[in-house]
């Protein structure tokens, strides 16, 4: 199957009693970068991690461009590589020495492999810091580094685990932009995230996995739409219209009705059937009959979902299923 | 702007500069295993050039054993240091470098937990590699420690009959022995979970079987069922030899059980290494 950079079906590993991968079935398009989104133990490493060859699966079956990541680990290795979600780097080298090493070890002769690992420096802005140990390097440093080390042979299939964590936001932009053009040169990217913005911004589809399971798939838009059309957030003057302001809004977008922290906001999600003109002709009655119960808004919007209302509601979702079982 | 690489905040990534780097060339065939293992060497000497203090323990110590017991038991047991010297060097010379072994231990269970070594172990190049790697950069620096103790031992007197020729066989066995030996740390660093452990079972494992030999006296000084463990002692079968070849008198019998010992270690050993390296 060429469409197809990753497929993967009832992936097991159990480390003692914990089963880190439950039974995930993937299938990840080639060409383009697929975010791999959810909490911390949500089994997004174990996942890369038996992908990219460094751990055997307990159980169910992953292929890498149709090469099964176990009897053919050495294909598989040929095609990918892999930025860990602690720098693959060593400390202790320079960074020019590491990649010299890392492209002798992908076959380079000497000469050759000084050149390319000058030219990565160049390209990712590492010329002066590459005769000084990485040990000295900052975090978006390192991570560029990292990055370029991965793209030493230009890999088919990018694995970058939480590339982004602990950096500021400079930095990550930096990476996101390193991400969006090593994309456009035809290299599938998985990422793993547990950032909403992140999978938003970077990636095609994204699967939503928790406890080691697969709890959502589809592109960014369609899980949002997948939770509802949207939300309607109201910013009242008077805290002592709240009540009154609650009733109305239930009553007209026949949907529950939640009362932010602030006390002057209410927010409500709309189920229009994914049909946004429903959701915006609710949403302007609605405000259209506030205004005609005499409560002053202060703000009013409608927007869609973002990824994290999703992740609360799928996992809400599930969490609800769980009991009932 | 000279900051711009050292900041790291003022990068912005340029598309025409990092296409060009992920143009995709014709990738270059996959390294020989000797190449590979090769190269994992020239990381193991980067890291010493780095950190030079680190050959603190193969020349240091090594020159510490060698005038500690020579003039401790040189007295009391062969009448004076110096005629006690021809006896002890070889034996001394491997105490100390099967000793140095252990660190190889050390250090791969120090670098196991490096996210680096995750890009080790996805790299499609012959798997041993990385280990092989390390043992050759660790056979330099037990030509190190080696080549310190014969200056230090021919300064105080050493006069081997075997010549310079039977003390560079003599260490060249020494060095062989010591790569195979290694696998057994290579495992144990792989195995157990902190540098500590790794150390603690080291201690364990070569306080007796350095001291229960032939290095230091006689073993036919010793009570029967100590000879019985003496006898057996990889050890006693390496100062042996390389005593012989020292001496310009080769031991067929302890050069075979040498090589017998060595190849042992390297199959016993090696594959369980492997077998942990790949499951890590």
């Amino acid at each position: 199957m060429p469409d197809l950079a990753i497929q993967t079906s009832g992936l097991v590993k159990t480390f003692d009693k914990t089963r880190a991968v439950d039974g995930l079935d993937l299938a990840v398009p080639a060409g383009a970068v697929y975010g791999v989104l959810g909490p911390n133990g949500a089994g997004k490493t174990t996942a890369v991690r038996i992908l990219a060859t460094l751990l055997r699966p307990d159980g169910g079956e992953a292929t890498v461009f149709g090469h099964d990541v176990v009897r053919e680990a050495d294909a598989v290795r040929s095609r990918v590589s892999m930025t860990g979600q602690y720098a693959s780097v060593d400390d202790e080298m320079t960074g020019a020495e590491n990649l010299i090493l890392l492209a002798r070890l992908l076959g380079h002769r000497k000469p050759a492999a000084r050149a390319r690992a000058a030219e990565l420096l160049e390209a990712f802005g590492l010329t002066e810091a590459g005769g000084r140990q990485v040990k000295t390097y900052s975090g978006g440093m390192r991570r560029r580094l990292d990055i370029a080390a991965s793209i030493l042979n230009t890999p088919d299939l990018l694995f970058l685990d939480e590339p982004t964590t602990g950096l500021d936001p400079r930095s990550r932009n930096q990476v996101w932009d390193i991400v969006r053009i090593v994309v456009a040169h035809g290299t599938t990217v998985l990422l793993t995230t547990q950032y909403l913005e992140e999978a938003d911004r970077l990636a095609d589809r994204i699967a939503v996995i928790d406890h080691g399971r697969l709890i959502a798939e589809g592109t960014p838009g369609e899980l949002k739409s997948s939770v509802g059309a949207g939300s309607v957030h109201v910013r009242l003057r008077d805290p002592a219209t709240r009540t009154e302001a609650e009733r109305l809004l239930t009553e007209i977008l026949d949907t529950t009705v939640y009362r932010e922290s602030d006390p002057v906001s209410l927010t409500a999600r709309i189920t229009g059937n994914g049909r946004d003109e429903a959701a915006a002709e609710q949403a302007s009655r609605a405000l259209a009959q506030l205004a005609a119960a005499g409560i002053v808004v202060d703000d009013f919007s409608l927007g869609q979902p973002n990824l994290d209302e999703v992740f609360l509601a799928l996992t809400d979702h599930r969490a609800t299923e769980e009991t009932a079982a | 702007m000279s900051t711009t690489a050292e900041t790291g905040t003022t990068y912005e990534p340029a598309t025409d500069a990092l296409a060009t780097v992920l143009a995709p060339g014709a990738r270059p065939p996959r390294p020989s295993a000797w190449s590979a293992s090769i190269t994992f060497g020239w990381r193991a000497v980067l890291k010493i050039k780095h950190v030079p203090e680190q050959l603190f323990d193969v020349t240091a110590f090594p020159l510490m054993m060698t005038l500690m017991f020579t003039y401790l038991f040189g007295g009391a047991l062969a009448g004076s240091p110096t005629e006690y010297l021809q006896y002890l060097l070889p034996g001394i010379m491997v105490t100390s470098v099967v000793m140095i072994t252990m660190y190889t231990g050390l250090e791969v269970n120090k670098d196991i937990e490096k996210g680096v070594f995750d890009r080790f172990r996805t790299l499609p190049i012959w798997r041993p590699a990385t280990m092989v790697g390390y043992l050759l950069g660790d056979v330099m620096r037990y030509t190190i420690a080696s080549t310190v103790i014969l200056l230090v031992g021919l300064v105080m007197g050493f006069r081997p009959s075997g010549g310079l020729v039977g003390a560079v066989l003599g260490i060249l066995l020494l060095l062989g022995f010591s790569f195979a030996f290694s696998w057994v740390w290579t495992m144990f660093g792989l195995l157990l979970r902190s540098e500590k452990s790794v150390m603690g079972v080291s201690m364990m494992v070569l306080f007796p079987l350095t001291f229960l030999s032939n290095v230091y006296v006689q073993p036919e000084t010793m009570p029967g069922w100590l000879q019985v463990f003496v006898n057996l002692n990889p050890i006693t079968h390496l100062v042996a030899a390389v005593r012989s070849l020292m001496a310009g008198t080769p031991d067929g019998g302890a050069l075979i059980l040498v090589l017998v010992w060595s190849v042992v270690f390297i199959g016993a050993f090696g594959s369980i290494t492997m077998r942990l390296y790949n499951r890590k």
